[in-house]
């Protein structure tokens, strides 16, 4: 049996979903037997691969380049799983939104900062005017709130996508979690 | 309480079951005392029950509406539907206006796995929100030496206003303002620290399903509301 591509990201988020994800002691040993991971934070690949079985996005659609990310990577997989409240509520990077683009690089780079001053513009990405949930973007297939999921909700999750099986989360989570 | 209605015995339906109950008693909670469950955010024990979340929504043979179990009374003959595919519809989009409407960022909340609002989303399998959120800018409001009021978290159910008004006797708390611009105030919306009416008993921070109202100090997860006004309301019922 040919292993499953599976891909992870990570868009605007604190990275504790990927810290979940590796958290869940021996199971990862199962699930690496059955599994390709193709492209992830934790792998050295620059370029989103075609024919990704299941992507875990972890984080909420902040960038221009999120956006970007987001649409290659609906284009190129056949299950999208939002992982984590930023993806799908935008949580804690959300609380930005009530306050305009420039109000919030300056509040970080120019009153709080003691030296230098600027605001970057060079080599990093764009914000847009909203952090936003991934879904606001493009079709999410299945959703495991919580911040973060508990491994044992995430491997169960793939566990089932890999079986084919739609994933319950249920009650094994919730926003906040 | 009326008397005439109070003196009527009516039988109807819930669910196809057979309940009896006096006249003045409403659906919601003839429901509850025949063990059917009828979900409710802004319902509490004790308080005036006033039609505000609509989250326990019901059908009605015969009626094309759709009624709020809390605040419609039984008649006889009645046959009530509490949980069609329609009313699980409706109650889940309810529940995400609720959450599109301000802030509710979970995961930083005092109130976070002790919230009313999240333990409702639970319980209808909402996994997540597909209308778009509306990030308001709201107030928070720490002038009180020992409670917060956050804006933010505000579902507007009035337990607040109800609790005031009707077990502390007080009247801080109202609403101002109509629709989308509804907000809980104290006083005439002045600063809740500067409040000659407040008399600081800590009702209205009990009763608050999410963390609109908190106690000072408390840090994510640690604001555990008690639930000691429904027996004071039983209990004042008695001496009355």
């Amino acid at each position: 049996m040919s292993k499953a591509r599976i891909a992870t990201v990570w868009l605007d988020g604190c990275s504790g979903c990927h810290m979940s994800l590796l958290d869940m002691d021996e199971k990862i040993i199962t699930l690496a037997s059955l599994i390709e991971m193709v492209y992830s934070p934790t792998v050295d690949m620059k370029q989103y691969p075609q024919n990704v079985d299941v992507c875990l996005i972890e984080g909420a659609a902040s960038s221009d380049e999120d956006i970007h990310k987001l649409k290659i990577i609906r284009l190129n997989t056949k299950c999208l799983v939002a992982l984590g409240d930023c993806a799908i509520t935008g949580n804690v990077p959300s609380m930005r939104n009530m306050y305009k683009v420039e109000e919030i690089l300056n509040r970080a780079y120019v009153e709080n900062a003691v030296l230098q001053q600027q605001i970057p513009r060079i080599g990093v990405p764009v914000l847009q005017t909203r952090c936003r949930p991934i879904h606001e973007i493009v079709k999410v297939d299945v959703f495991v709130p919580g911040c973060p999921p508990p491994s044992e909700t995430i491997y169960n999750c793939v566990a089932d996508l890999l079986a084919g099986k739609t994933p319950d989360i249920g009650a094994t989570t919730r926003f906040g979690k | 309480m009326n008397s005439t209605l109070a003196s009527q015995i009516v039988t109807l339906k819930i669910d196809g079951k057979d309940c009896g109950a006096r006249g003045d008693e409403t659906i919601l909670s003839v429901a509850r005392e025949n063990g059917i469950d009828i979900p409710t955010l802004c319902h509490y024990d004790g308080l005036t029950d006033i039609g505000a979340c609509r989250i326990c929504l019901v059908e009605v043979k015969g009626s094309p509406k759709l009624f709020a179990a809390c605040s419609t009374l039984v008649t006889e003959g009645m046959e009530v539907s509490t949980n069609s595919p329609r009313l699980q519809r409706y109650r889940k989009t309810i529940l995400e206006l609720l959450f599109s409407e301000r802030n509710h960022v979970c995961a930083v909340c005092v109130s976070n796995g002790h919230c009313e609002l999240q333990a409702m989303a639970m319980k209808l399998g909402l996994t997540h929100v597909r209308l778009p959120y509306r990030y308001p800018n709201l107030k928070v409001d720490a002038t009180h030496t020992r409670y917060v009021q956050d804006d933010n978290r505000c579902i507007l159910c009035q337990r607040c206003v109800r609790v005031c008004a009707e077990i502390e006797g007080a009247h801080v708390w109202d609403i101002m303002g109509r629709g989308i611009e509804a907000r809980a105030i104290t006083d005439l919306n002045e600063p809740w620290g500067a409040s000659t009416s407040c008399t600081s008993c800590g009702k209205c921070v009990h009763v608050c399903p999410t963390a609109a109202i908190f106690e000072k100090g408390k840090s994510a997860g640690e604001m555990v509301k008690r639930s000691f006004v429904s027996e004071l309301a039983a209990k004042r019922e008695v001496y009355e």
